[in-house]
């Protein structure tokens, strides 16, 4: 294309998105079309792309497409393995794509369309997308090491040990939290409490499929098990309306906790490989054919945004969780804008796939923005619901209170008109007794979702099943991510007390397996447990928490990126990861701030354990003072780590450009690529 | 004035054109899912022992395959 063709093209790309953006910042009273957030976000990932990540790849990373990679010179058929970027590409996002930029964001919502909008849009660009590519980068050039290696590496002791911490602490907090918006999506549903349980036969179904059958035929045997999953939506319908199958699976929150920590510990300890395996293609298949689905479902529909702009909630008086924008609304979003998670996808399986250097920008770069378009769905799904049933959903009985009738007058006391009718008449429309004190997000999500989808194919009368496979798909995808990383947590901790007493590190070693198994299942069940019996929701405590830790990890892959821009001698281009750096900074210290410290009951642990204290002693609530001041502490901890690795980074930095260290960076060697430009893809 | 006779074969080169891309496209995705659904590291792991696609190999692959991916930490 002509030059001047060219940039015809990216003027009217940048009109058009500065179009959007100021569309739906100052526009108030009547409702938007969702398609301005589209459009917003296609033009500023577009120009992201182009220029900012062009600049980066050129100016401060200098990008080789000679330089061999360890997919090439370490080529063995198993871990490191010359694929097509495309290919990468995709494996890359079916990586870091998980349950964050879809709950984040619904969350996020209770401020309005607005401030997540925008954070999203703006994170994802200066913040996560740079995280995910420098730090993919980083590992091609030094034979596809880990995060925690190169956090050793290059800053140091202390930066190894915090990563690694900071790596234990997000997993255990993530799944107490990840276990907790599937026992809130589930608890009182039969419908849904089936569906999932028959995920169980189905995989094994899958597992035999694959291992008599077929062998290794993992696509068949994944649309059969969604086949099967489909006909199980349809079968919960029934078991909902059949008295005594209601009765067997319609759970409470606590029985469903103990279940679910009972299958995390099952699936941690025990060689379950013929449910795990399946299960987890199943997740994937579903997953990525759902995320597809809601694009096209929302392109179809281009659905009106009933959320406003701005709600009154930005004075942090919010019932989903409390606290004002700064800094709770970045430390909610997490994933959807930056994810310190992806950094560990980012120097584990993709920088060993990787043909050539040039292709880090692309697969970086480019998966996060299509992970952070995920989390625009997610707020479109959101906004669509009235605002009253939105709260409805995601208000815990705590705040609202728990009579129907009561809960609608306390929402539209706020502004907010809903009746006890109208949360009955859409809690019918999706086949549920209630939707109130859902919380967790999840259930908001299905039914935005399900509104999507219901009124683009099958209009209301199969808004139930839509309800339900929206359901499913969370619930799924959650269960592969507890029993999964429950088993990374197990490793991890194995690896460990292997240093202290050789057989505590062997994984084949039963009672060690057992041990430590019990020990990452009882770490996240206790949070878990923390938040069923939390009169707030456990939401109220348990996201931010988990929003900190993962900032935390992110924090960490930020100051890795800046130490090696240092040593490579580019302190004048250090701002592409020290701006993101100071900002995750200063947003974690300022939430992590008012988590421990703040006099409001409602955000700050002490005060909450204070206000309890002067209430009746009982043995409730003094579990709860100690819950409230165990988070205190853990948060406190992952602030002391984020300022060691903060001061250990500072200090090299330091040392390097006043003179008094050399730069040494611990890159791989130079090999000229024998791969020809075709063979690269 | 282009003649039917060129003008034809300008059509039918961008068909073919374009029935390349797509082609390209499904067999880039088919590629893909291959590898998301580790199809293809089966096929590499045949490849690499000289063994015919069987239960006891598709096991064997399993086994190793399960051992490797439970280290990898999945994202949130």
């Amino acid at each position: 294309m002509p030059k001047f063709l060219r940039s015809v093209l990216w003027i009217a790309v940048t009109l058009l998105g500065v179009l959007a953006v100021v569309t739906i910042a100052v526009h108030r009273g009547e409702p938007i079309n969702a398609m301005w957030l589209v459009m917003a976000a296609l033009c500023t990932y577009a120009l992201g792309y182009r220029f900012y990540s062009k600049f980066i790849a050129a100016r401060v990373l200098t990008l080789d497409s000679l330089r061999a990679t360890p997919a090439e010179r370490l080529e063995d058929g198993r871990d490191f393995v010359p694929t097509n970027k495309w290919v990468v590409f995709g494996h890359h996002f079916a990586a870091i794509a998980g349950p964050g930029p879809l709950v984040g964001p619904v969350l996020a919502a209770q401020f309005g369309y607005l401030p997540g909008t925008l954070w999203v849009l703006a994170g994802a660009v200066f913040a996560g997308c740079v995280q995910d590519f420098v730090i993919l980068l980083f590992s091609v050039r030094r034979d596809g090491q880990s995060l925690t290696k190169m956090a050793k590496q290059e800053i140091g002791r202390v930066g190894g040990f915090v990563a690694y911490v900071a790596v234990i602490s997000i997993i255990v907090i993530l799944l107490g939290v990840a276990a907790l918006i599937v026992v809130n999506a589930l608890k009182s549903s039969p419908w849904g409490t089936f569906t999932i349980a028959m995920t169980i036969p189905i995989a094994f179904l899958m597992g035999l499929y694959l291992r008599r059958l077929r062998p290794g035929k993992v696509l068949e045997a994944s649309v059969l098990g969604f086949i099967l999953v489909m006909l199980a939506i349809f079968g919960g319908q029934w078991a909902s309306l059949n008295p005594t199958a209601a009765r067997i699976f319609t759970l409470s929150a606590p029985t469903l906790a103990v279940l679910i920590i009972i299958y995390g510990f099952a699936a941690s300890a025990l060689p379950v490989w013929l449910l795990l395996a399946p299960r987890d293609y199943l997740s994937t298949f579903v997953k990525l054919g759902t995320i597809a689905l809601l694009a096209l479902g929302i392109i179809a529909l281009r659905p009106t945004l009933h959320m406003p702009a701005l709600t009154r909630f930005v004075d942090g008086t919010g019932p989903v969780f409390a606290g004002k924008i700064f800094p709770f609304a970045f430390i909610t979003i997490a994933c959807g804008a930056i994810s310190g998670f992806h950094a560990l996808i980012s120097s584990g399986t993709t920088p060993k796939l990787i043909c050539r250097e040039t292709e880090t920008r692309m697969i970086g770069y480019g998966a996060m923005m299509a992970e952070s378009m995920v989390a625009i769905m997610a707020t479109i799904a959101a906004c669509v619901l009235q605002p009253g049933i939105y709260f409805g959903i995601n208000s815990p009985a705590g705040i609202v209170g728990q009579a129907p009738e009561v809960a609608a007058a306390t929402i539209t006391s706020w502004g907010f008109p809903v009746t006890a009718a109208d949360m009955h008449s859409i809690a019918q429309a999706v086949g549920e007794q209630t939707l109130y004190n859902r919380t967790g997000g999840a259930p908001a999500f299905a039914v935005g979702m399900a509104n999507i989808f219901a009124h683009t194919l099958g209009g209301q009368t199969v808004m139930a099943i839509w309800y339900h496979f929206a359901i499913m798909f969370e619930a799924l995808f959650i269960l592969t991510i507890l029993d999964a990383g429950t088993r990374v947590g197990r490793f991890m901790v194995q690896d460990a007390l292997g240093h202290i007493w050789k057989p505590l590190g062997r994984t084949s070693w039963y009672p060690s397996i057992l041990g430590t198994s019990a020990l990452i299942v009882g770490s996240w069940g206790y949070f878990l447990w923390q938040g069923v019996k939390d009169p707030l929701g456990g939401i109220n405590s348990l996201w931010p928490l988990f929003g900190i830790s993962n900032q935390l990890l992110a924090t960490v892959a930020l100051c890795v990126a800046t130490t090696i821009i240092v040593k490579m001698g580019k302190q004048a281009y250090a701002f592409v990861t020290l701006v993101p750096l100071a900002w995750l900074v200063s947003v974690t210290f300022t939430a992590s701030y008012h988590k421990v410290f703040d006099p409001n009951p409602r955000i700050g642990f002490l005060a909450h354990a204070q206000q309890l204290a002067v209430g009746a002693a009982t043995s409730d609530n003094s579990k709860l003072i100690f819950n409230d001041r165990l988070d205190a502490v853990v948060t406190g901890v992952l602030i002391v780590m984020v300022s060691l690795i903060l001061l250990e980074s500072a200090l090299e930095w330091i040392r390097i450009m006043t003179g008094r260290k050399t730069a040494d960076i611990k890159e791989a060697p130079f090999v000229m690529t024998r791969l020809t430009a075709e063979e690269q893809g | 004035m282009k003649s039917k006779a060129q003008i034809f074969a300008y059509v039918t080169n961008r068909a073919a054109a374009a029935v390349s891309v797509v082609g390209t496209t499904l067999s880039l995705l088919r590629a893909m899912l291959r590898e998301i659904f580790d199809e293809s590291a089966y096929a590499r792991f045949l490849t690499r022992n000289r063994l015919a696609s069987s239960p006891d190999a598709y096991g064997v692959f399993v086994r190793e395959q399960a051992a490797a991916k439970s280290r990898r930490p999945r994202c949130c």
